[in-house]
């Protein structure tokens, strides 16, 4: 009988240690995908601007690792990330770009005033790809080796000192 | 509840600079024509998650990802796909995270389990109560 | 001048409620209601008195837009209308708290005033757990969250005219939760009290029952109204999400609900005696705990109000130390608490218990679906729990608990027998198969929504068969307000139901001239028209609305731009005829010219917000009942008292 009456706090206790715990973690909102060490899902993108090609699948098929960037002319932390891309592009990486919801015009305005690092440009009106790779903001950026297969997925803007983790996300990627 | 009118004022009150200003997909703000594939369709956005919402439904929002996931979900609907096939294409994508129908999983069990326990634990205290007392 | 009044205001409530908190202690232990312990009523007098001016002061800076006091430069503005001005006091953080321990203290003096039935000690060990949860919320406030900060310059302008937040309802909403939670205060205060002096009686009973009504039509003003707003406000036609948010205002409301009805049987009957003080503590717990999830950030909600870690640590401390400390007396106290006076099962306190422990598993529903992300997301796992969740697992739970809830008040107190009533019972169990059957016939559709249906049109005639036989002037009051709310279940049940099983929507892409339908109605955009407010623009359509080939109404939904901050929101509009509500909203012009348009049928659901007002009513009623009676019985006794005395001097 009396042991019975002790639920009650050792329930809130439960309770207390784990609210306590989760005030201390930093909330991050963000989601990973689950599509790390998956191939990617077949898509063709037709070209975001004029001066760049569009984007296909099988573009990733050819043994080159090469990173898959999402954003577009709207978003704000993508114009930050800029010159990180333009960074790692000069120290060789592939980088091909997916436009979330963006227009031609816009890209190419974008391109004009930040710098352009991409080798190709998808146009992804409907998010498409970015559904089909589990992706769920802008910016995104994802490791994809020779074969076609996820490797890496990097959450929002990327920082100056997130540059050195990528390319050598981007090596082992190679290997 | 103290937030629930400052609440929805985060909500309803989405800023536009950050979207873009590319017109929503088409099935974004369409209804299919064939009202019992719409209805499934609606069942099925009813519990799937905005991902870039505060705890909304893909149903209940204006941003335009999750206009374009209720166009991902209209389409396959109308292409003779099962609702719960394109929850788990999504689930394989995002996880339990974007669905609010929990599947029972090694990390979601007890959210079935306690319930029955509680079941049990209610039995017991009015079979207890009754008993006696009878 | 007057905010320093009002802060050394606030430094005197607190030491006063520390001379509470002393005073009961020092009673405890030497068994004697005099010296310190005989303070505690005047301390808790003074008390309310000394934190209703502070609150005041805080008023009156606000009203005069006094700009060197920190709180008001940064919530106030000098053009803002008056009322406005008033409410933006506790429209923030610190005003919020401050309006919260005001109400409390107020609460605590008027017990002290008032309440003669208790035991003294009984009385002081009440007021020194009121004095220990106020001087929680105080320390909170003067060393973390003071109102009447100074500023070193004064500002030369307030930062508060976000139009946004000028509303009325915005204005009204946290004080009528605060009454709520403070009410549930007051009745754990009752609890921990009995359980220090273990003195759970009917006059405990009776005590704290007003509080917990009280309490009790608060929250569900509170939970009806937000969900009215939440369905004007967010444009989807959606009017419950089970968003953390709304669960946190649920769950005290189920556990006040609960206590009610358990506190009910202990009055009359003095019986579920432990029962009864573990759902005063939960009642409370639910309230904090609630406090806690919307002001922690720890949960995603949509709802999100004055987040801050840091002041989600001090609520959760606070927390730890009240709800540990009464559940820790509860383990200890509570085996040596006789359980009361016994019963049969068919008899209403066993309907009651039934009840009372339906209830409470719906409570454990809603609480383990709340923070079961929480659980996971420390091992790094995110899940989402929503309405496929809680909808039927809580319906499990709920379909019993409304049938026995047309039973229970059929039955005598004590013991009865099934057979007595077997005549009401059959129509009980006709009225929901005939209701399944018709809606089922009418409008296939889910099962749940049919058996909200069926069940909800069997409670609404089973709410009044308690009248039958009785001479309805004579009936108390509070039988009036049991079935005043009962009643109001069931018409909120039926409004949710319909609501799930008959609303039709729209989403049409019209040109001017063109017309859709929705349900009985058909809507014509006649036509579309920018129009500017003070710091926004709108795209507002202008229709006629005509239900079944009437006259058409106008209606003008419209699509807002704020700049400054830049937003966009929609002004939906809602025309309403007994029988349902059209909900319009106008959406943004496509690629074709076309205007796009949401729009519902919904029948009944207005049922939902009426029923939730009938169900406060209810409360209203119930409380003008036990207050006259209570009343009564307090004249009875002096009477009596007097007449002993005149016999003693004879």
């Amino acid at each position: 009988m009396g042991w019975r009456m002790w639920l009650p706090l050792m329930v809130f206790a439960l309770f207390l240690g784990l609210a306590a715990y989760q005030l201390t973690q930093p909330k991050d909102e963000f989601v990973e995908s689950r599509m790390i060490g998956q191939s990617l899902p077949y898509f063709e993108l037709p070209a975001a601007t004029e001066d760049l090609p569009g984007v296909s699948s099988k573009d990733f098929a050819d043994g080159k690792p090469r990173l898959l960037n999402i954003w577009a002319s709207w978003c704000l932390p993508c114009i930050a990330e800029a010159p990180q891309l333009e960074a790692l592009k000069e120290q060789g990486a592939d980088i091909v770009g997916v436009a979330i919801r963006d227009d031609p015009a816009d890209v190419a305005e974008f391109l004009a005033r930040h710098g352009n690092p991409y080798s190709r440009i998808g146009r992804d009106d409907l998010s498409e790809v970015q559904l089909g790779i589990g992706s769920s903001g802008v910016p995104e950026t994802f490791v994809i080796d020779g074969k076609g297969t996820i490797t890496y997925q990097h959450i929002g803007d990327i920082r100056a000192d997130d540059v050195p983790l990528l390319l050598e996300k981007l090596r082992e990627a190679g290997r | 509840m103290r937030g629930l009118l400052a609440l929805l004022l985060a909500a309803m009150a989405m800023p536009i600079v950050a979207q873009g200003n590319a017109p929503p997909a088409p099935y974004a703000y369409r209804q299919l024509d064939d009202p019992a594939k719409e209805a499934a369709a609606q069942e099925l956005m009813e519990t799937l998650r905005c991902l870039k919402c505060q705890s909304q439904s893909i149903a209940d929002s204006d941003a335009p990802m999750a206009g374009d996931m209720r166009h991902q979900v209209r389409i396959r609907i109308a292409a003779g796909e099962n609702p719960e096939d394109i929850r788990s294409w999504l689930m394989q994508r995002y996880g339990d995270y974007v669905s609010y129908a929990p599947v029972v999983s090694a990390s979601t069990w007890p959210l079935y389990a306690l319930p029955v326990v509680f079941l049990l634990i209610v039995g017991a205290i009015l079979l207890r109560r009754f008993r006696r007392r009878a | 001048m007057i905010a320093e009044l009002g802060h050394a205001a606030l430094w005197l409530a607190a030491a006063l409620a520390l001379l509470q908190l002393v005073g009961g202690a020092l009673a405890l232990r030497e068994g004697e209601a005099d010296g310190i312990a005989g303070l505690a009523r005047p301390a808790a007098i003074l008390q309310g008195g000394l934190a209703g001016f502070a609150f005041f002061a805080l008023l009156y800076v606000f009203a005069v837009t006094d700009l060197s006091v920190k709180l008001v430069a940064a919530n106030s503005h000098s053009l803002k209308p008056l009322i406005f001005k008033l409410s933006g006091a506790w429209g923030n953080h610190e005003g919020s708290m401050l309006l919260w321990v005001t109400v409390m203290a107020l609460a605590g003096g008027l017990i002290a005033a008032v309440e003669r039935r208790l035991p003294e000690k009984t009385m002081q060990a009440t007021l020194a757990a009121q004095g220990f949860v106020a001087l929680g919320f105080y320390a909170f406030l003067l060393l973390s969250s003071n109102p009447f900060e100074r500023l070193p310059e004064p500002a030369m302008e307030g930062l508060g005219l976000n139009p946004l937040l000028q509303d009325i309802g915005l204005a009204l909403h946290p004080p009528t939760l605060y009454f709520g939670y403070v009410g549930l205060s007051v009745a754990f205060s009752f609890a921990v009290g009995a359980m220090l002096t273990r003195s759970v009686t009917p006059d405990f009973a009776r005590a704290m029952r007003p509080w917990v009504l009280g309490a009790w039509v608060f929250l569900t003003l509170g939970i009806t109204a937000g969900s009215y707003w939440a369905y004007y406000e967010l444009g989807w036609g959606g009017w419950w999400f089970w968003d953390p948010v709304e669960n946190a205002s649920l769950m005290p409301w189920l556990a006040a609900t609960a206590l009610l009805h358990s506190v009910s049987v202990l009055a009359s009957r003095d019986a579920l005696r432990v029962w009864t003080i573990m759902l005063g503590v939960v009642a409370f717990s639910m309230s904090m705990l609630g406090t806690f999830l919307v002001r922690s950030g720890v949960l995603t909600s949509v709802h999100a109000f004055a987040v801050d870690p840091e002041r989600g640590s001090f609520i959760l401390a606070l927390l730890a130390v009240y709800i540990g400390g009464a559940l820790l007396l509860f383990a200890l106290r509570a085996s040596s608490i006789s359980e009361g006076e016994r019963f049969a099962v068919a008899s209403r306190e066993g309907a009651l218990v039934f009840n009372n422990v339906m209830l409470s598993a719906i409570l454990a529903v809603v609480l383990l679906g709340t923070l079961y992300p929480l659980l996971t997301e420390a091992f790094d796992v995110r899940v989402s729990v929503g309405p496929p969740y809680f909808n039927p697992v809580s319906a499990i739970f709920t379909i019993p608990m409304l049938l026995v809830m047309a039973v229970g008040p059929l039955l005598r107190w004590r013991g009865d027998s099934f057979a007595r009533i077997s005549k009401e019972l059959a129509l009980i169990a006709a009225l929901v198969i005939a209701g399944l059957i018709f809606f089922a016939l009418f409008e296939g559709g889910a099962l749940l929504p049919l058996l909200g249906l069926a069940l909800a049109v069997m409670l609404a005639v089973a709410s009044f068969l308690p009248l039958r036989g009785r001479n309805l002037k004579r009936l108390p009051i509070a039988v009036w307000g049991m079935v005043v709310a009962h009643f109001g279940i069931a018409v909120a049940l039926f409004g949710m139901a319909s609501e799930s099983a008959f609303s039709t929507e729209r989403l049409a892409a019209l040109e001017v001239g063109q017309s859709a339908t929705v349900g009985p109605w058909e809507v014509e955009l006649a036509s579309v028209q920018p129009v500017a407010g003070p710091n926004w623009t709108a795209i507002e359509g202008r229709m006629l609305a005509s239900y079944k080939g009437g006259e058409g109404q106008p209606i003008a939904p419209q699509s807002r731009n704020f700049w400054a901050p830049a937003q966009q929101t929609t002004e939906s509009v809602l025309l309403t005829r007994w029988n349902g509500q059209l909900y319009a909203v106008m959406g943004n012009e496509a690629n074709d010219g076309r205007w796009q348009l949401r729009l519902w049928w919904k029948p009944f659901v207005t049922f939902i917000w009426y029923g939730g007002m009938l169900v406060a009513l209810g409360g209203v009623l119930a409380i003008i009942g036990r207050v006259q009676q209570d009343l009564k019985r307090r004249s009875i006794r002096r009477k009596g008292a007097v007449r002993r005395a005149d016999m003693e001097t004879v």
